[in-house]
């Protein structure tokens, strides 16, 4: 992957920049040791490391703004990270940037029942919030598999979903307001605490950024209330094509569960080996379909779920009968790419999205192209919305594997955006991606884009070298 | 006023328009503005018609001039609906015409499912627009799922023909539901009526719309209501739940299908303000401060009805009444003279992006 050159005149000032940093902030919100800078030399794309100049993590918005302040005067370039479970490389440092970390910014700070909104810091972990609210009876919607870990700030910028965003929407139907910092140190209110409180969408435009407009300091959520229960079902069938088909059929028939998710056979065994769940072994394809409701609504659902799959000649199906098999049947689900990862030494995890009509062709033709790149791959994915996690196979100690491994990857990608689909539905577009954004851009969209960025963030300061293909200066 | 057919042709005047130092208001169906023609208004409503609609995709892509009810009508035929419940504004602000797709985009528009829902913004999946240049871009795509680059479309949406000629829109669709019911109590205040909301709201039910006509607006006694949509069995299971969930609050009386679909369009369109104007305004607020805001309006003279549990306003009266505004509230003038806002510096370089030349003017 070709990063920009380090500017040689920030890694010249690298002492002078550290100490007026250390002059802004504590003592302990400054790491410049290269030990200590190691945890963050890499995110969820651990194929690519490189320390940064410096970390710094703030603990309040204005500390932010007066880092920010320091490194724009300085023209220092800047990486935003929340947790670092980036599957892009969206919060990949550079050797002449500063990492703004907002781990330590991890205060609830408001929670309004009656309105129905959280305020809460950019640190604070997705699950932590629904954590804090579940008392009171309610949630936080979005659920992206890493949500243990993932902190909001990562989900603003990267528009996160999960899997029962078929129901409820992913981050942007459900933040209502934030607060940021611009690059030049500007702390800015966007939205509010209820829906549409500004009338131009800035909120809109900055969710799903990746870092590139401003620094999310707060983010103001819309919690939902819980639902009286929720059932999950299991259903085999003897083909992708058949699945697909059946999930077509569920959501013609007026049913939208709140989550319906697919995997094909390496996924079902891999995901099985790890969670017990117990997944139809035989089946070639399964899907998770999940319905909400009182006992009898949960019942009613399910019971027209299965005389529509009936009609599929599934393998299998079964209905959890107690919240610890429902449990468990996520648990295979959710601990996916763990379960890919005790029976591959290294994966890729893509993020295509498709047209759901296209599916069981696209399947196929990954199949194939697994056959010629010579690497297994298991296929994970949001029916219901067609966003596709392709898990592709290597061993990163055998370098032409990994290259294979990418190239199979881009394969994909390109793929996707050939039957009218999109490069990344979930987890951005990073440096992963980046230099693929061609195939889905023609150059003048692209260069829109960019200047939009440019809007923000004239001196381009702020998280560079991702998203767009680098320009020759 | 002109109307091209074709997007080119929209563009080529946007182009000798920005070369001339020209300026066009870009209008749809006129049913929000009032300036369905005009002088220097650019309409979009010719260019239009469904271009393609997929509905085991949940998507459908129309040009910007297709009228709302011809997409509606498309929808209905597949037992699927727009998620957000798009009004049709010509009862309340009198106007005539007819309501367009690229209209609502533009404004956002968004009825009572808002709170549960969304407006427009949240499912508008892919745009073509022109810019004030005469260039013609896309963003987003067709896919429900996309996160590829900056999201130019929730830039566009909302942004009153001020940021591009949107031409163009694919949009998310869901299943319309089987039956729709309604638990409605009489008789409460503003402020009682914000706390059965509430607590319809925060219940487990999936409410999908909480109004409360004023007594002086229409209803007599005042009424506030709550909506259930979903398979029938559902409905009356949970109609029933919220009416004893209400009861401290008042009795309740449950409206089946048909006057349930009824009397939510009317809530919808804000039938209920009509003809109360010279002024129209929509204010997004807090739910816990609109009865405050409700008690400060009808102190001006105003009239109002609430929506989405209490977090919008929907006002009507004379012009003064819009100087009651408080922090903490965004008015949105419907009908009468624009309120002045502040804008961000960053809209001043979004513009010299979008519309160097300036020749977007506001309608
Ligand atoms: C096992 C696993 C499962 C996953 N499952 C899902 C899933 O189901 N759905 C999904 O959508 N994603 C998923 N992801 C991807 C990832 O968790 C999300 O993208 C997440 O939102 C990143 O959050 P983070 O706090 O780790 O952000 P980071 O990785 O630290 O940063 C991500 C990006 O956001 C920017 N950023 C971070 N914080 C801020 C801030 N405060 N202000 C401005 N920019 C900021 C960074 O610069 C970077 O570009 C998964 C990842 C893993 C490892």
């Amino acid at each position: 992957m070709r990063q920009p050159q380090p500017k040689p005149d920030v890694l010249d000032r690298r002492a002078a920049i550290v100490a007026g940093l250390r002059a802004i902030l504590p003592a302990d919100a400054v790491i410049a040791e290269p030990l200590e800078l190691k945890p963050y030399e890499t995110d969820g794309l651990s194929a690519y490391r490189q320390p940064p100049l410096a970390v710094v993590l703030p603990r309040s918005t204005a500390e932010v703004a007066a880092v920010l302040r320091l490194l724009s005067r300085e023209g220092v370039r800047m990486v935003p990270r929340g947790a670092g479970t980036s599957l892009s490389g969206g919060a990949l440092p550079m050797a002449d940037a500063v990492v703004v970390g907002l781990a330590r910014m991890n205060r609830i700070l408001e929670i309004d029942e009656t309105d129905r909104f959280a305020v809460v810091e950019a640190g604070v972990t997705n699950l932590a919030i629904t954590e804090a609210v579940k008392a009171r009876g309610f949630f936080y919607a979005p659920d992206p598999s890493s949500q243990l870990a993932c902190m909001i700030g990562g989900n603003v910028a990267m528009n996160s979903g999960g899997a029962h965003c078929l129901r409820y929407g992913v981050t942007a139907n459900n933040v209502l307001g934030l607060r940021g910092v611009t690059v030049e140190g500007e702390v800015v209110t966007l939205g509010g605490k209820y829906p549409d409180a500004e009338p131009t969408d800035w909120l809109g435009l900055v969710i799903g950024s990746e870092g590139q407009l401003l620094v999310v300091t707060e983010v103001t959520v819309r919690i939902l209330p819980l639902a009286e229960g929720a059932r999950a079902m299991l259903a085999g069938f003897r083909a992708n094509e058949i699945a697909g088909a059946c999930v077509d059929a569920i959501i013609a028939s007026g049913i939208i569960p709140v989550a319906l998710e697919f995997m094909d056979r390496p996924a079902i065994h891999a995901c099985e080996a790890f969670a017990h769940a117990g997944y139809p072994l035989d089946a070639e394809a399964m899907l998770i379909i999940e319905v909400e409701g009182s006992a009898a609504e949960q019942d009613a659902l399910l019971a027209r779920i299965r005389a529509i799959a009936e009609r599929f000649d599934p393998i299998s199906m079964r209905v959890s009968q107690t919240a610890e098999e429902s449990a468990a049947i996520w648990k295979g689900r959710k601990g996916a790419f763990g379960a890919i990862g005790r029976i591959s030494p290294d994966y890729l995890c893509m993020d295509g999205t498709i047209p759901t009509s296209r599916l069981a062709e696209v399947l196929g033709r990954i199949r194939q192209m697994s056959a010629e790149y010579g690497l297994e791959v298991a296929n994970i994915f949001h029916a219901g919305d067609g966003n596709l996690h392709p898990l592709i196979m290597f061993d990163a100690n055998d370098p032409q594997s990994q290259g294979r491994a990418e190239a199979f990857g881009a394969d994909i990608l390109r793929l996707c955006v050939e039957v009218g689909g999109c490069l990344t539905g979930e987890h951005g577009v990073g440096i992963e991606k980046r230099d693929l954004m061609g195939e889905q851009f023609a150059p003048e969209e692209l260069a829109l884009q960019r200047r939009i960025k440019g809007a923000f963030d004239p001196a381009w300061l702020l998280n560079p070298a991702k998203v767009f293909p680098l320009v020759e200066a | 006023m002109i109307a091209p057919e074709h997007e080119a042709d929209i563009a080529a005047a946007i182009v000798t328009a920005a070369a001339t130092g020209g300026h066009w208001r870009l209008a749809g169906g006129g049913t929000q503005s009032g300036i369905e023609g005009g002088a220097g208004a650019l309409s979009l409503a010719a260019h239009r018609g469904i271009v393609f609609y997929a509905p085991k995709e949940l998507v459908i892509r129309a040009r910007a001039g297709t009228p709302l009810a011809e997409i509606e009508a498309a929808l209905a035929a597949e037992g699927q609906h727009l998620i957000a419940e798009p009004p049709d504004r010509r009862a309340l602000l009198g106007t005539s015409g007819e309501p367009t797709l690229g209209g609502a985009v533009a404004t956002n528009l968004s009825g009572p499912r808002r709170i549960h829902g969304g407006a427009m913004r949240d499912h508008v999946l892919g745009l073509r627009f022109v810019t004030g240049a005469g260039m013609v871009f896309r963003a987003g795509g067709r896919v429900l799922k996309n996160v590829t680059g900056l999201d130019l479309c929730k830039l566009l949406t909302g942004s009153r023909g001020r940021l591009g000629a949107i031409t163009e829109v694919t949009l998310k669709v869901l299943p319309g539901p089987e039956r729709v019911g309604t638990v409605a109590v009489a008789g409460l205040d503003a402020a009682a009526a914000v706390r059965a909301m509430a607590a319809g709201l925060r219940s487990p039910f999936a409410v999908s719309a909480a109004c409360h006509i004023a007594p002086g607006a229409d209803h007599k006694r005042g009424l506030t209501a709550l909506r259930i949509e979903d398979f029938a069995a559902s409905v009356a299971y949970r109609c029933e739940r919220l009416r004893a969930l209400l009861a401290e609050h008042g009795t309740a009386a449950i409206f089946a299908d048909h006057d349930s679909r009824a009397f939510w369009r009317q809530v919808r369109d804000g039938v209920p303000l009509a003809g109360l104007g010279p002024a129209v305004w929509r204010v997004a607020l807090r739910p816990s401060s609109a009865a405050a805001a409700a008690a400060r309006i009808e102190a001006a003279g105003g009239q109002w009805m609430m929506d989405g549990g209490g977090a919008v306003l929907l006002v009507a009266g004379p012009a003064a009444v819009a100087a009651t505004r408080a922090e903490g509230e965004t008015w949105v003038t419907l009908r009468g003279e624009a309120i002045a806002v502040s804008e961000r510096k960053e809209m001043a370089r979004v513009r010299a992006v979008l519309d160097p030349g300036g020749v977007f003017v506001a309608a």
